[in-house]
């Protein structure tokens, strides 16, 4: 997170898409790792795609291995894996991404508020920030849902309200090292609304820190949601969710260990990509190479 | 006033107002429950308390009073540190917070020994050696990306079940801690061990370390003796995050392994909204984490005297 704040202190005359203009041919792994990515929000958009009826029932056949027919094997009431995996990916990514995202756009008013606003509304809001984040960011989204009760929703808004401070305190470096610079000073010498200032000069400035700063926290609010689904503070059972899926697993680890292991490949698998190319572009943007 | 003494006192300032926000927010959480508050601790509207019972709850936990002497009162009791009672268990958190809280300590003391060790070990071995390097940064990668429960229902698959070599659940004895403790550190230790790695290559890259080689000393020597004591440094400064991730992860981890502990007790609670209970943890691990900066700010100075000479 520094080192996003310490490129930015350094370039802070670039305009925000520079950075990522200089990605250039991405590296196998990284190219490898983007692409899992996509597919995973393929999955999420269409499953039906990949694979059919997640909730058909088959007594017969529960508890089952890889086979013909169902190749991930079968849950303890013969669900296929595959197919729950398939239409698990929605709600697992909703969670995931879709906190991130809000906590991305909550954090940069906030932040933009801080930076700019009154002297004492600006610090009396990094002041909240640090209150909300001098206690872990799992503990914030437990507390969140105790108020709120548990829910695919509510999960991903417990993890929104426990990441949007990490946002807000980068967007507010990063708008107090631009609202310094001599051309901001010139906007508002020249007179211009201090509106157009903050949209047109100052908010194109933070986009490319926050940008990278959420690929690098998606997996963080992955892992999160996957473990308040874990915990049954997530979606309700019924509902396939890779998180949800490894904790009834964890009642039939004496029959079928590969039960546990799909659902903990996914999350893993797709915690990893969106790393590797939230990794990949921070180095870019800060101009050094991925060794 | 000396400087340490004046920033130890902004410090604890700092700590007492982070205190208060998390007991605020904790007590707006509890009034942010739709329904009435009397109804949540008698168990719910399943329980059908009789209005007689409603009405002793209310007296009892100072309910018809105006919010903002509820807000006092419950301040108050923080001050004395009283906690309250839990709504579901009927006993006094403080009880069982005191209960539950030693397992949980041994969990994360252990995790945390066993995260750090094993990130040092991994830094020391393969900083500045290409090939290693490349093997360990992609390890580092994996663990890093694994979520604490899927390692933990792996370890319990293969070691419990199939080996056989740990009881599946429980938690008396050192035995039970090997699996929890592995899987809650392994990610850690990833982080860890990334951040030790960078910084033992600057520092052996240092004129310092070239005067050791010139001085005949061996490249074991160099790592552990010199380069390893500057590496220290950013690895401090991660305490904090490795804090958090050790307070998240027991909340889980005890959960895969059914032992006892606070992260089972505080999700029971926030299951059954029973906001006393969920208050304590909060501001518990508030305090906790607060103090815990303290003290590695304090060990700053230790670390790197160059850093007390300028404050």
């Amino acid at each position: 997170m520094s080192a996003v704040q310490d490129a930015a202190a350094g370039g802070p005359y670039e305009p925000a898409w520079a950075g990522l203009r200089k990605v250039g041919l991405p590296r196998p792994g990284v190219a490898l790792a983007v692409a899992f990515f996509a597919l995973v929000c393929l999955a999420a958009a269409f499953p039906g795609l990949f694979a059919h009826a997640p909730d058909r029932v088959d007594p017969a056949l529960a508890l089952r291995g890889p086979m013909k027919g169902h190749p991930l094997g079968t849950d303890q009431l013969g669900r296929d894996v595959l197919a729950r995996l398939v239409f698990g990916a929605r709600p697992s990514l909703l969670v995931g991404v879709g906190s991130t995202l809000l906590a991305g756009v909550a954090g940069a008013a906030w932040g933009l508020f801080s930076a700019l606003g009154g002297r004492v509304a600006g610090e009396a809001a990094m002041r909240l920030a640090d209150v909300l984040l001098s206690f872990p960011a799992v503990l914030m989204a437990l507390l969140v849902v105790a108020v709120l009760g548990p829910g695919t929703r509510n999960a991903a808004l417990a993890i929104t309200v426990a990441l949007a401070p990490g946002f807000a305190r980068v967007v507010r470096a990063q708008a107090l090292v631009v609202r310094g610079s001599p051309y901001v000073r010139a906007a508002v010498g020249l007179g211009l609304a201090p509106a157009r200032i903050l949209l047109r000069h100052i908010a194109p400035n933070v986009v490319a820190p926050l940008l990278i700063l959420a690929t690098v926290n998606v997996g963080t609010a992955l892992i999160a949601g996957a473990s308040l689904s874990f915990l049954g503070l997530g979606p309700r059972p019924p509902a396939p969710e890779w998180g949800a899926m490894l904790a009834q697993s964890r009642d039939y680890l004496d029959v079928s260990w590969t039960l546990a292991l799909f659902p903990g490949a996914a999350i893993t698998l797709t915690v990893l990509s969106a790393t590797v190319a939230g990794r990949a572009l921070q180095a870019r943007y800060e101009g050094r190479e991925v060794r | 006033m000396p400087p340490l003494a004046r920033r130890l006192t902004r410090r604890l300032a700092l700590t007492l107002f982070v205190l208060w926000g998390a007991a605020t927010f904790a007590f707006a959480g509890m009034r942010l429950v739709p329904g009435d508050p009397a109804r949540v601790i008698a168990g719910g509207v399943q329980a059908n308390a009789t209005p007689q019972v409603l009405d002793a709850i209310r007296a009892e936990y100072g309910l018809r009073e105006p919010i903002v002497v509820q807000y006092a009162l419950f301040l108050g009791r923080l001050l004395r540190a009283d906690l309250g009672g839990s709504y579901q268990l009927g006993r006094p958190v403080s009880q069982v917070i005191g209960e539950q809280i030693g397992a949980t300590l041994a969990l994360a003391a252990g995790a945390a020994a066993l995260g750090f060790g094993l990130a040092v070990a991994l830094a020391t071995l393969t900083a500045g050696r290409p090939r290693l390097r490349a093997l360990s940064r992609a390890a580092e990668f994996c663990s890093i990306s694994t979520p604490n429960f899927w390692i933990g229902i792996l370890l319990l698959a293969a070691f419990s079940f199939h080996l056989g070599w740990f009881p599946v659940i429980g938690d008396d004895g050192p035995a039970e801690l090997v699996l929890p403790c592995a899987a809650l550190a392994l990610p850690i230790a990833g982080v860890l061990a990334q951040v030790t790695r960078e910084g033992l290559e600057r520092a052996l890259d240092q004129p310092f370390a070239l005067t050791a080689r010139a001085r005949g000393a061996t490249e074991h020597r160099i790592r552990v003796r010199h380069a390893l004591r500057h590496a220290a440094l950013p690895v401090l400064t991660l305490s904090g995050w490795v804090l958090g991730e050790l307070l998240a992860g027991t909340v889980v981890v005890e959960t895969v392994f059914a032992r006892q502990g606070l992260g089972h007790v505080v999700v029971a609670a926030v299951r059954g909204r029973d906001f006393p209970v969920v208050t304590g943890v909060v501001v518990l691990s508030a305090l906790t984490f607060s103090l815990i900066n303290i003290v590695v700010d304090l060990l700053y100075g230790l670390a790197d005297p160059r850093i007390g000479a300028a404050a």
